[in-house]
């Protein structure tokens, strides 16, 4: 039994930061030092547009996540729902005013930057949801009256990015808010009857597809099935990873990207790039620092006492490792290329944005990790 | 209300912490798999991706070698090379393609079958290998392509060169070049690697069979190309190699006043040095125009040479099989004399014909040539005499000496055109027509009939070898800078006739190989033939030379195509009346000077008639051509051979 003690609730500056998890904030800066590198190289050994903005972009997200951490957790609990209900009023903005790039609508123009809502989802439902389950007692927990606000939450918005159409995203969002159900303790036998249902529902959801969602499913199936066209990127990208070696071909020095066999180097395929310059110890650094910080979220969802706090951070390790192995398991050809971006390492500023946000919370709940939430 | 008491949390936390622990576990799992993947892709499979990644990056353009040039013994280029103005096109920088053609159908000639067929070409192909547009345009073509070359992309004018012959003279000894086809990929293993597209390679002759070395080597370019195929930049280049050229023992001004002398005649000549057996002139009449295959032959000329029926693509100097006919008759008396079957002053007497087992076989002298010894028997030519040797002599015997003197086998190595003929005898006859020899056709093969096939080319080193006193030469066809060793071994021979050899020339001459078993009856035939030429009644007494210098001795010949029939034979029909077709091949062949003999030649006419009045004429103003130019070669043979 613990004694809340209220001297956590109003800390000073001083002691805020000295309670900051240095590891964490460590591995995330070398992290990001690295991502600065692998940009550069895409840009051709020259700083150009996209090594610009992500420097830019990374300093901007990585004073946002100091200050979301210094801020209480209570403040992220009490806001939690606001958070995640003005998300969800960007994404139906998207679906009214949004931008259309390469046949999908996910942008929102903010005149300084593109957001794109569906990003920020990915930590909005996760907060709505660790919230939720954090004042739902276990005896409600598993009827179905309570069942119900979840699912709401979790379908409506996932339906609005699928429709974008983004089904990578909506995936991912998806993952993030099963997780957080799961980890409050609903019962296992609704996710088999989800489960069931999503299965009788596939081929339904199948027809709804587009043709080149199709097309990259039947490509991941068999990527020599149109190695110019679908089956490109797996293929190069394989090439890529493999062609890199145990040492990878040296800075700079990615054939592959430099030569543009690689398409979305900058985004999705950041890891490939890296891998090839890099090699195998160089892909094994990235995992390494990758499994560094999900230890690391995983040990301050295990110090901290709120339960909302635990929920918050073990659902965000899972997600944001889901997020890793999503895009890595794509890259070496292991899943179909859903267009999902590395945390982190790849350009993309709402996908940064999301991330720093995510984490900032994570580090608020190490500082006010004995702090009640309510 | 939803409040969670302190005890509801402790519940909700182990909960949570156990699921977590689910996770972890399962987190784990996954990450060995990716790690496990990693491994797969970067250390098990890398050699592959890195061969894969490399193919993606390096792009390689042939570049075809320039040949090389065949000169003839006076460094006169007989096939060289002239720029060439070409239009090549590649297709991945091409934007439009049916655009492309409209538009270059508007300034180059090209028809639409060519246009469909380029496309299907294109299909075919890797979009940055090249196709040939255009393989030979003028220069204003030229000129006007490159004035036009802004709005052509993908389109690149090309200067290559290309082979060419200065005239048809050598057309059949030189060969001619063409495109590579797809057999020639198929059989030919020094190709593999250097198929460029417009490359042409050796089809027949010398271009054929000097063509693994006349071709040179490719030359490469390797640029490092991005994903569109753009070049980024040039990794390495290496320039080819220029073929290696040649210099042949041929003589560009004989050759062309051969040609004329044939002209309009189905014939070939054979002009040999008696001593190191260089070819001085190998013609083939009628000759064609070998600039014609370079680029595309042109379908009516290509029909008309192969509808002419006197065969204007057959090397007839090597490909032709002839009956020897009467020339054969030197190595029947030589063959004779070697095995002692006769003796000189031995006689016999024509009557015109004699019997064999109830057959007749006539001499050609319906009348008879009365009494007739060897000398008689060659100089006019007499069948009788030679049945009656070849009867005693044996085909066996005669089949002998005749391939010791180079009948019956190809005489010059690697021309695939090149026929072996043949030398009839008893086993050859069993093997191949699997029947009994008849002492009938000894009687044929006695005066170069029945059986026996030989080229123009046999028939020129027959001659030689016997006039160089009966000594084995090797002909040859590629210039070689070496010594006539033959010819100082045997003027040493003839001035000091006592004195041993000194040991520089018995080194050099180690490999001399003698036919004769006695070298008189060389010098007796040689004598006979001399009568031939020379001397009145001898069958080509009317075209001798009389000025020592350019004597000949000769035989003259003529090989039956149709069997004369009894009744022909008594209304005395004349070659002249018969049809082109079947009137009798003429030959001759004959070495000049007879005192100090430097060349053979051999002429055959086809359906000429006789060898005394279709084949000596010519064989006399070639003669003396060659005999006129002999200064200026021994003046080169002598300096070449000076700096071995």
């Amino acid at each position: 039994m613990y004694q809340p003690r209220s001297i956590q609730s109003s800390m000073a500056l001083r002691d805020r930061i000295l309670s900051i998890d240095y590891i964490l904030v460590v591995s995330i800066l070398v992290l990001g030092i690295i991502s600065m590198f692998a940009m550069y190289s895409t840009d051709g050994g020259e700083f150009k547009y996209h090594t610009n903005s992500h420097i830019l972009r990374f300093c901007v997200f990585f004073a946002l996540f100091f200050l979301v951490s210094l801020i209480q957790i209570r403040f992220w609990h009490d806001q939690s729902y606001l958070i995640y209900i003005s998300f969800f009023l960007l994404l139906l903005g998207v679906k009214y005013f949004g931008l259309t790039s390469s046949g999908s609508k996910r942008w929102l123009d903010l005149y300084f930057m593109n957001l794109q809502p569906s990003e920020l989802m990915k930590v909005g439902l996760i907060l709505f949801l660790a919230k939720y389950y954090h004042r739902v007692s276990i005896e409600n927990m598993n009827t179905l009256r309570y069942l119900f606000a979840p699912i709401i939450a979790l379908i409506a918005p996932i339906l609005l990015v699928a429709t974008q159409p983004d089904l990578g995203t909506s995936i991912l969002i998806a993952a993030g808010g099963v997780v957080v159900a799961w980890l409050a303790g609903v019962r296992i036998k609704f996710f088999a009857y989800s489960s069931i249902l999503f299965l009788a529902l596939l081929p339904v959801a199948i027809s709804f597809l587009k043709p080149y969602q199709k097309s990259r499913i039947l490509t991941f199936l068999n990527p020599e099935r149109d190695p110019l066209g679908a089956g490109y990127q797996i293929i190069q990208s394989k090439i890529a990873i493999g062609s890199g070696g145990l040492f990878g071909k040296g800075f700079l020095n990615g054939s592959q990207s430099y030569l543009d066999y690689l398409p979305e180097k900058h985004t999705d395929f950041i890891f490939t790039l890296f891998s090839e310059e890099f090699g195998f110890f160089g892909s094994l650094s990235i995992l390494a620092l990758y499994a560094l910080i999900i230890s690391r979220i995983i040990k301050i969802g295990n110090i901290t006492r709120s339960t909302f706090g635990k929920l918050y951070c073990y659902s965000f390790a899972t997600a944001f490792f889901i997020y890793v192995v999503v895009n890595m398991m794509m890259v070496l050809g292991l899943l179909p290329i859903v267009g999902s971006p590395l945390p982190i390492m790849s350009y993309g500023g709402s996908s940064m944005m999301a991330i720093m946000f995510g984490l900032g919370i994570v580090m608020s709940c190490k500082i006010y990790k004995d702090a009640p939430v309510n | 209300m939803l409040s969670p008491g302190s005890g509801n949390t402790v519940i909700k936390s182990k909960l949570i912490s156990r699921r977590m622990f689910l996770l972890t576990a399962a987190k784990t799992v996954v990450l060995v798999g990716l790690v496990g993947r990693l491994i797969s892709l970067q250390i098990n499979q890398t050699t592959k991706y890195k061969s894969l990644s490399d193919k993606n990056r390096f792009r390689e353009w042939k570049l075809a070698p320039e040949r090389g040039i065949i000169k003839d013994f006076y460094d006169k280029e007989i096939a060289s090379n002239k720029p060439l103005y070409q239009v090549h096109l590649i297709p991945e920088n091409v934007q439009n393609l049916n655009q492309l053609f409209v538009r270059l159908k508007g300034i180059l000639n090209i028809t639409d079958k060519k246009i469909s067929y380029l496309k299907r070409l294109i299909n075919k192909q890797k979009p940055w290998e090249p196709v040939v547009v255009s393989d030979n345009l003028n220069w204003s073509e030229f000129s006007r392509i490159n004035l036009f070359l802004h709005e052509l992309n993908g389109v690149e004018p090309i200067v290559s060169v290309s082979r060419t012959y200065p005239d048809n003279s050598s057309a059949h000894i030189l060969g001619y070049v063409s495109q590579i086809s797809a057999k020639d990929l198929k059989t030919k293993k020094y190709l593999k690697d250097l198929s460029v597209p417009g490359m042409a390679i050796g089809k027949t002759g010398l271009e054929k069979k000097l063509d693994k070395d006349i071709i040179g080597q490719v030359g490469f370019q390797r640029y490092e190309v991005n994903a569109f195929g753009k070049r980024i930049k040039e990794i390495q280049i290496s320039e080819g190699q220029i073929g290696k050229s040649f210099k042949t023992t041929l003589d560009y001004e004989i050759q062309k006043y051969v040609n004329e002398l044939l002209e309009d005649k189905a014939a070939a000549v054979c002009v040999m040095d008696v001593y190191n057996g260089d070819i001085v002139s190998l013609v083939s009449a009628p000759t064609f125009k070998p600039n014609a295959f370079v680029h595309g032959l042109d379908k009516d000329y290509w029909n008309s040479l192969i509808k002419d029926g006197k065969k204007p693509l057959t090397n007839k100097a090597m490909s032709g099989l002839y009956p020897p006919g009467s020339t054969i008759k030197t190595l029947v008396a030589l063959s004779a004399l070697e095995n002692r079957i006769i003796k000189p002053q031995d006689t016999f007497r024509c009557k015109g014909k004699i019997e064999l087992h109830g057959e007749k076989f006539h001499c050609w002298e319906k009348k008879g040539h009365g009494i007739v010894n060897l000398r008689k028997g060659i100089q006019r030519s007499c069948d009788v005499y030679f049945y009656e040797v070849a009867r005693k002599l044996g085909v066996d015997r005669l089949s002998e000496t005749a391939k010791k003197f180079g009948l019956g086998k190809q005489v010059l190595s690697d021309f695939t055109e090149e026929r072996s003929g043949v030398v009839p005898n008893t086993k050859w006859k069993k093997k191949f027509i699997g029947q009994n020899w008849y002492i009938g056709e000894t009687l044929h093969s006695g005066i170069g009939q029945g059986y026996f096939q030989s080229t123009p080319l046999q028939l020129c080193l027959m001659t030689a070898q016997i006039a160089n006193g009966g000594y084995e030469i090797k002909p040859r066809i590629i210039f070689e800078n070496k010594k006539d060793y033959l010819k100082d071994y045997l003027d040493f021979k003839s001035k000091n006739p006592q004195e041993t050899l000194p040991s520089e020339l018995l080194v050099k001459n180690l490999n001399l190989k003698p036919l004769f078993k006695n070298q008189k009856n060389i010098n007796l035939v040689k004598d006979a033939m001399f009568s031939s030429s020379n001397e009145p009644g001898g069958t080509s007494y009317r075209h001798r030379i009389e000025n020592p210098k350019y004597t000949f001795a000769g035989k003259t010949g003529s090989s039956q195509v149709k069997r004369f029939t009894e009744a022909q034979r008594e209304a005395e029909v004349k070659q002249t009346d018969l049809n082109y077709k079947d009137r009798d091949h003429a030959l001759f062949v004959a070495f000049a000077p007879y005192n100090d003999p430097k060349y053979a030649i051999s002429v055959v006419v086809e359906h000429g008639g006789s060898g005394g009045s279709a084949a000596a004429p010519l064989a006399k103003k070639m003669i003396k051509k060659v005999i006129e130019r002999h200064d200026l070669r021994k003046e080169i043979n002598n300096s070449k051979g000076g700096s071995v």
